[in-house]
């Protein structure tokens, strides 16, 4: 039978005309993309003012007496949870999933558009009646992102009531969001590449986010099936996590349940979550790298290789966060055994970005600087992780600050980093405008070393024992009062960084203003989405006729051509050469 | 294993656009539809699973006390594997153009299915007038949970049913109602599946 | 090119950084050496990388900057070279694993000769279970705790009987002698650290888990819970003191078991009637309390508080020399000779019937309760009644000028800052939520709805 794709098929939602059915309603993934980007972008920034609360709160106990223990327990579960969850997955799978995977391999649409923009209200909604928790009696939950129980349900931790319920709600509505989204991705890298689009023809983006997909598909249920067993033990008095407890003078009618299990099904889908974070941020920088560095990415297929393998382990790692936990010691040598295994792809997929600048021709662009700078924080981020995977050096930092330092410089800055760098890099495309490089500048430095004076210090906290998740640390034997001054100093740096982010927020809306158009290649990339015949492409990306690829997505400076790239579309007799040098050979007998 | 082999090419060699089909020329292409289902199976597949290693750890911990076994249950099971295999004989009668039997399979098998949930409806009734309640126990609460997940599965299957009903009365194409049967018959069968694993699970611990 | 100067500054800075920094670990006072020394290996491996790549990728971008004559190489892969890198990433992971897990297979194999110590968390508080004569511990369960049984001992476990019940924030343990600390939770996760043992481990309701180490320096450390607990999680503290067998069994000794504890008689409230003519003279016949004599009402308040806030003034926890009005009780409770005493007369204050206070301060209720329920109405509960287990006080009711004056001591420090005021860091930790007088008002004020 002849298939046509669902892209391609006429509709009247696919093809829109009204103004509600083109920005509203659409089905676009461009579109789809740039909402989601937003909403993340917007749900972000509340949780940026939340961490400056909790900030300012730690460098200054006592000062701040509108934030009450409660407060600050709430605030650290909502920016945990927030930034985790409805910022960084959703803006990297979401956002740059959505934008980049038609693009990038060719196709006028995902496969199933009509699911992808469900999949984009899904999450919408989660958001909603995540922030609704802010409003109901009691507040939102304060049990800490990882909602562990008794604690998360019980009086005793604020927002045990509506707030974690809320909580549950929101997450289970995001991984149905999650899974509908998840299920375009995956179907559309496999199935809609265009003519020549081989999987190894595809650039590290559209790997990272398809592999980290799949893990957010396989992982996301365990999310799922705890907040459904937790519900359950909240409201209709089950025990699946809840033994016998005496909770605040009253004895509870519960028995038998085991609190280790729901950490175990949690950290099942958390560890992946590090992943499904991670891999995306992996594969946009090395297209970003590439293309500043004019040089191919080095190693390309060590590096799918690697986001295979670490996918793959991401699995089996997840009780390296339950070390302390109580559960049998003797697992301990497994998942550090399993987790430091994982270091070696990790440590790979770095050499081969910094191998990628040997000999490069380097541009030192927005997008470029903001990718270094991940190189250099990802380096010191997955070297504590290092510290923190060897069991027995976990002993000591487990629950610390340095817990706290590491995650964030790995989790936190370091991906975050790379949406910047993401963000500037594609910003003339999404928008077709160029954002103002002197406020890109700013921000970047700004950013780079605000984050590196915030957590290069919480990590020697860590060491000294300062615990995490305190609201203040009032006196003990061993804390001395410069690490109260240190935290100070922590503070200041944090709001400084936050008040910067506005930089980038102004830049993105003057420019799209006031910007320069901007050409439809700017950075004279090989990649088909700058190949496009309009800029910003329009809907069905392609015009009359689908890219036909005849290489892979890193052919800089080739010996020989004219340019220094040569775009992923070009036929080979049509790539210009330098005098002199003959045609434009195929390779397939050297190397 | 050709994806295997894919991963291993040296894709800097080869400059020709050769590999995949031009565009509108998807004949060899396993239909996104059909894949995109098989990703979902695989998803509900690995929830089912992660609630069954819920299962064995609780079941391990001395408050479990197994429910007695319904027999109604049994006969719940007939009829799931009667929808299951209606929907796949409906699936080859229309492949042999027999629109007058496909009609018939289409509705038999969702009265099989209807008649499943009401099933399983019943026998959580039953239960609940033997005084097994929810919280009465983890092995209660379990059973209603897997069974109730698997039935919100089995009506969402339904649901897809019903837009494959819809699609024959408006006189889609026969391609087109051709793959809607075949995912629903696929679906059918992995609901199967799980229901026969909660079944002996519930059954035999 | 600055991007490549910041980062060579960025890794000088954090070397710098590292050997400067005063930040470091807490002086050890255990076996756990181990555990330092693989932190060590495992600095001076990543300290290298760190460098190593760092300084390259610095290089890196200083050589090869943009030059448009110039073109970079063509490169796909270079086998040799990542089969080389693979390897020795290999083996730097292996080096650093392994000393690890000997010293972990050290931690889950505890020794024979260890002696065990059970540790029990609850919200907010500590407290410890030795084995008695016989080395036993008795069974215990969360479901069997009561007011009279608050480590929920299995009655009529003989093993049991002879256990030291130790329900104080302070734990004692024996110098060079390796213990197997049994960590049991009452209600949610707890952890169990001493920043100077190195080692922790989480505390689970509904089992019992453990962790050993040996202290081989004498001392007194803090116990902090490391697992978010609930509200009250940066509040839970207690202190291990380190010390010679001796001064250790003199403190065992000291400790009650489970059956002196059960033994013990109940106040008898017709000896406390005859001893609370005394305190009569101020707090009144029915115990109703004086403002004028800045003396707070007693009705309402249970037994285990009025007998604590009697041994405080006893002991000068509290009404000490800047506790200009709280210095007056502190002769008056000189005058009960013994904890019989004590009992005797706060079994007659039980007897007395509740009377509420008038109401005499004025404040904004809704701020008041926007206060009160997130932080305070925890442990206090939401009806101002008191929650035993917590060991919080019952509020509603109480003398409304009282209460003002001892938030206030809590805020200023007048009160709970004595090192042996069990619970009086938890306030004072709670009390930094009302900004001033104003916030104080608020609260007391919504309190004096409760009634």
């Amino acid at each position: 039978m002849t298939y046509i794709p669902i892209a391609d098929q006429p509709n009247e939602l696919h093809d829109p005309h009204t103004f509600i059915s083109k920005y509203v309603w659409s089905q676009d993934h461009k579109v789809i993309a740039i909402q989601y980007g937003s909403t993340a972008i917007f749900v972000g920034l509340i949780a940026l003012v939340l961490s400056a609360l909790m900030r300012l709160q730690l460098g200054y106990p006592d000062t701040f007496s509108f934030i009450d223990p409660a407060d600050y327990y709430q605030f650290v579960t909502m920016h945990g949870m927030i930034m985790v969850i409805y910022l960084l997955t959703a803006l990297f799978l979401g956002g740059f999933g959505n934008y980049l995977i038609p693009l990038q391999i060719g196709a006028r649409d995902m496969v199933f558009p009509y699911l992808n923009m469900l999949s984009y209200w899904f999450y919408l909604l989660s958001v909603i009646i995540l922030l609704a928790s802010f409003f109901v009696p009691g507040g939102p939950t304060g049990a800490g992102w990882t909602l562990y129980p008794p604690q998360a349900i019980l009086r005793g931790t604020p927002g045990a009531d509506m707030g974690i319920m809320l909580m549950l709600a929101s997450l289970a509505v995001f991984v149905v969001a999650f899974t509908m989204g998840g299920l375009n991705y995956v179907t559309t890298v496999l199935q809609a590449r265009t003519n020549g689009m081989t999987l190894m023809r595809m650039p590290l983006s559209v790997w990272g986010i398809f592999v980290a997909t799949i893990l957010g598909l396989f992982a996301f249920p365990a999310l799922f099936v705890s907040a459904i067993m937790m519900t359950f033990d909240k409201l209709l008095g089950t025990s699946f996590f809840m033994p016998a407890i005496q909770s605040l003078g009253e004895t509870l009618n519960t028995a038998g349940g085991s609190p280790v299990l729901f950490q175990h099904l949690f950290w099942f889908f958390g560890h992946p979550e590090v992943y499904i974070v991670a891999l995306p941020a992996f594969g946009l920088v090395s297209d970003v790298l590439s293309c500043h560095a004019r040089k191919n990415i080095f190693g390309y297929r060590l590096m799918v290789w690697a986001i295979i393998i670490i996918g793959a382990l991401s699995f089996i790692v997840w009780a390296h966060h339950m070390y302390v936990s109580g559960m049998n010691p003797y697992f301990g040598f497994f998942f550090a055994f399993t987790t430091l295994i994982i270091a070696v792809p990790t440590a790979i997929k770095v050499y081969n970005w910094v191998l990628t600048l040997w000999e490069g021709n380097i541009r030192l662009t927005v997008p470029m600087l903001f990718a270094i700078g991940f190189i250099f924080t990802f380096i010191h981020g997955g070297l504590t992780g290092i510290f923190l995977g060897n069991v027995t050096v976990d002993l000591p930092l487990s629950d610390t600050y340095f817990v706290v330092a590491h995650f964030h410089m790995v989790m936190g800055v370091s991906p975050v980093l790379v949406l910047y760098a993401a963000l500037y890099h594609w910003y003339p495309k999404i928008t077709g405008k160029m954002f103002n490089v002197t406020l890109g500048k700013i921000h970047f430095w700004a950013t780079f070393l605000g984050t590196y004076a915030i957590y290069l210090p919480m990590h020697y906290l860590g060491f000294l024992g300062v615990p995490r998740r305190y609201y203040a640390m009032g006196n003990t034997d061993f804390i001395p009062d410069s690490a109260q001054a240190l935290n100070a100093n922590i503070t200041q740096a944090a709001i400084f960084v936050g008040i910067m982010q506005l930089v980038f927020i102004f830049n993105v809306i003057w420019s799209l203003k006031y910007g320069k158009k901007s050409d439809p290649n700017p950075w004279d990339a090989t990649s088909l989405e700058w190949q496009t015949p309009d800029n910003p492409p329009v809907h069905g990306n392609w015009g009359e006729k689908l890219p036909v690829v005849y290489r892979w997505a890193y052919e800089y400076s080739v010996p020989g051509a004219k340019d220094d790239f040569v775009p992923q579309s070009i036929a080979p007799e049509d790539v210009e050469m330098l005098e002199g040098e003959g045609k434009y050979v195929d390779r397939s007998e050297e190397h | 294993m050709s994806l295997f082999r894919a991963i291993l090419e040296k894709p800097w060699k080869q400059q020709t656009a050769s590999g995949l089909p031009a565009e509108g020329d998807y004949g060899s292409v396993t239909p996104p539809q059909k894949v995109g289902l098989l990703f979902f199976i695989a998803v509900v597949a690995v929830m089912f699973a992660l609630f069954i290693t819920a299962y064995f750890v609780r079941m391990e911990l001395d408050d479990w006390r197994p429910m007695p076994e319904s027999q109604l249950l049994w006969l719940n099971t007939v009829l799931l594997f009667l929808s299951s295999f209606t929907l796949q004989w409906t699936h080859n009668v229309l492949k042999k153009g027999q629109d007058k039997q496909f009609k018939i399979g289409l509705i038999l098998g969702a009265l099989f299915t209807v008649a499943f949930v009401y099933g399983q409806i019943t026998v959580w009734g039953q239960m609940q007038e033997a005084g097994y309640y929810l919280y009465n126990n983890p092995a209660n609460a379990f059973f209603y949970v897997l069974t109730g997940i698997h039935a919100i599965h089995v009506l969402g299957g339904l649901f897809v049913w019903t837009k494959t009903i819809v699609k024959y009365w408006s006189g889609a194409e026969h391609e087109e109602l051709e793959l809607s049967t075949e995912l629903c018959a696929l679906y059918w069968h992995f609901l199967l599946l799980v229901w026969l694993v909660l079944f002996a699970l519930v059954s035999y611990t | 090119m600055l991007i490549a100067i910041a980062i060579v500054l960025l890794v000088i800075g954090s070397v710098l950084f590292h050997f400067m920094s005063p930040w470091w670990f807490t002086p050890i006072a255990s076996n756990w050496g181990g555990i330092d020394n693989t932190i060590e290996i495992t600095f001076w491996v990543a300290g290298f990388v760190f460098i190593a790549i760092n300084l390259f990728m610095a290089y890196c971008i200083y050589k090869f900057g943009y030059n448009k004559n110039r073109r970079a190489i063509y490169e796909p892969e270079n086998k040799k070279l990542e089969i080389w890198l693979t390897g020795i990433t290999a083996v730097g992971v292996a080096a650093l694993l392994t000393p690890g897990l000997f010293v972990w297979a050290d931690f889950v194999n505890v020794p024979e000769d260890a002696h065990e110590v059970e540790v029990v968390g609850q919200q907010w508080q500590w407290s410890f279970r030795y084995p008695g004569a016989d080395g036993l511990l008795g069974a215990a369960d969360a479901s069997n705790i009561t007011p009279d049984n608050p480590f929920g001992m299995v009655p009529d476990d003989p093993n049991g009987q002879d256990d030291l019940l130790v329900s104080s924030k302070e734990m004692h343990l024996p110098l060079d002698r390796p213990v197997k600390l049994l960590l049991r939770s009452k209600d949610v996760l707890h952890n169990y650290t001493v920043a100077q043992f190195r080692v922790k481990m989480d505390m689970v309701p509904g089992s019992v888990s453990y962790m050993w180490l040996t202290p081989t320096r004498e001392g007194t450390y803090d116990i902090l819970c490391e697992e978010l607990c609930g509200i009250g999680h940066f509040v839970m503290r207690g202190k291990v003191v380190v010390e010679d067998e001796e001064s250790y069994s003199n403190w065992l000794d000291s400790q009650m078991t489970y059956a002196q504890l059960n033994a013990q008689a109940a106040g008898n409230p017709q000896i406390g009637q005859a001893l609370y003519a005394v305190c009569s003279a101020c707090h009144g016949a029915n115990g109703e309390g004086n403002d004028a004599l800045n003396a707070p009402n007693l009705t309402g308040l249970e037994p285990w508080y009025i007998k604590r806030q009697i041994n405080y003034y006893k002991t000068g926890v509290r009404g000490g020399a800047d506790d200009v009005v709280g210095m007056a009780m502190a002769p008056m409770a000189a005058i009960l000779a013994d904890d019989a005493a004590i009992n005797n007369v706060a079994a007659y204050i039980d007897t007395l019937p509740d009377v509420s206070s008038p109401t005499t301060v004025a404040g904004d209720v809704e701020v008041g309760r926007a206060l009160y329920e997130p932080v305070c109405g925890i442990c206090h509960s939401e009806e101002g009644a008191g929650i035993w287990a917590v060991n919080a006080p019952a509020l509603a009711g109480m003398s409304d000028s009282y209460l003002v004056r001892q938030l206030q001591n809590f805020k200023s420090g007048v009160r709970g800052a004595h090192q042996d005021d069990e619970y009086g860091f938890q306030m004072t930790s709670m009390v930094s939520a009302l900004r001033d007088d104003e916030a104080i008002n608020d609260v007391v004020s919504y309190i004096n709805t409760l009634r």
